[in-house]
């Protein structure tokens, strides 16, 4: 099981903050499971698309093209808003 | 040092115990942020804050590293709330102590920018009507790229 989490508008729109999905075989980047989350919701896909959102991999900067598999911790980062 | 916490602190507690620890230092700058009760026209009823954590906190102890190697300070502590904040409540709170002010000043300017801009934390402003997950200003952005043309 991969370990998907939300942050910010993102969290709001998945529903939670953390969720835990298996990744199927021939998903092996960032792309291609916001594709396998596209299928499933449209809205939340497309706002994980967006070209603000970024990506942590197992708490490394990561980009679209980045590698995942099953056990990892995969973060989507809308802009941040602190201080 | 970096704290952050879901829990009310005192700023001028801080300060002081900061104060007091920088036995050496010649300058002392600290910055406060506060919730603001109004976003235009309307009333902020609160905000809602929250971070990545274990990430967002090494992060910023790199950032930290940074203004090390910038800046001639000696001691620096930010603390960062999260959670559910009122309006007046303090959220940010920055102290750097250095032998001289300008590298007070500007290493708390650039810390300031730097958890305005960058730093992982996500702001929900709740107004009488409606609610909305803020996102840095152009001003914002601007005053962190000030930081990169300096060098």
């Amino acid at each position: 099981m991969a370990r998907l989490l939300f942050f910010g508008k993102l969290g709001d729109l998945a529903g939670g903050r953390m969720r835990e999905q298996s990744l199927p075989k021939d998903v092996v980047t960032i792309d291609q499971l916001i594709a396998v989350i596209t299928a499933d919701d449209a809205a939340l896909g497309e706002a994980l698309a967006a070209p603000s959102v970024r990506f942590i991999v197992n708490e490394k900067m990561a980009d679209a093209g980045g590698a995942i598999s099953d056990g990892d911790e995969i973060a989507f980062l809308p802009p941040v808003s602190g201080g | 040092m970096i704290r952050i916490s879901d829990t009310a602190f005192d700023p001028g507690a801080e300060l002081t115990a900061f104060e007091q620890n920088a036995a050496n230092a010649g300058a002392v700058v600290s910055f406060l942020g506060k919730v603001r009760g109004k976003a235009g026209q309307a009333d902020v009823s609160g905000l809602y804050l929250e971070h990545y954590a274990g990430v967002t906190e090494a992060m910023i102890v790199e950032c930290e590293r940074d203004v090390s190697a910038r800046w001639n300070v000696d001691d620096v502590l930010i603390i960062h709330r999260i959670g559910q904040l009122s309006p007046g409540e303090p959220i940010v709170f920055v102290c750097v102590s250095a032998a001289h002010r300008r590298e007070a000043f500007e290493a708390a300017d650039f810390l300031m920018d730097y958890l305005k801009t960058k730093a992982m934390f996500w702001k929900k402003e709740v107004r009488d009507n409606d609610e909305e997950w803020i996102e840095p200003r152009d001003e914002d952005y601007r005053d962190a790229a000030r930081w990169r043309e300096d060098e």
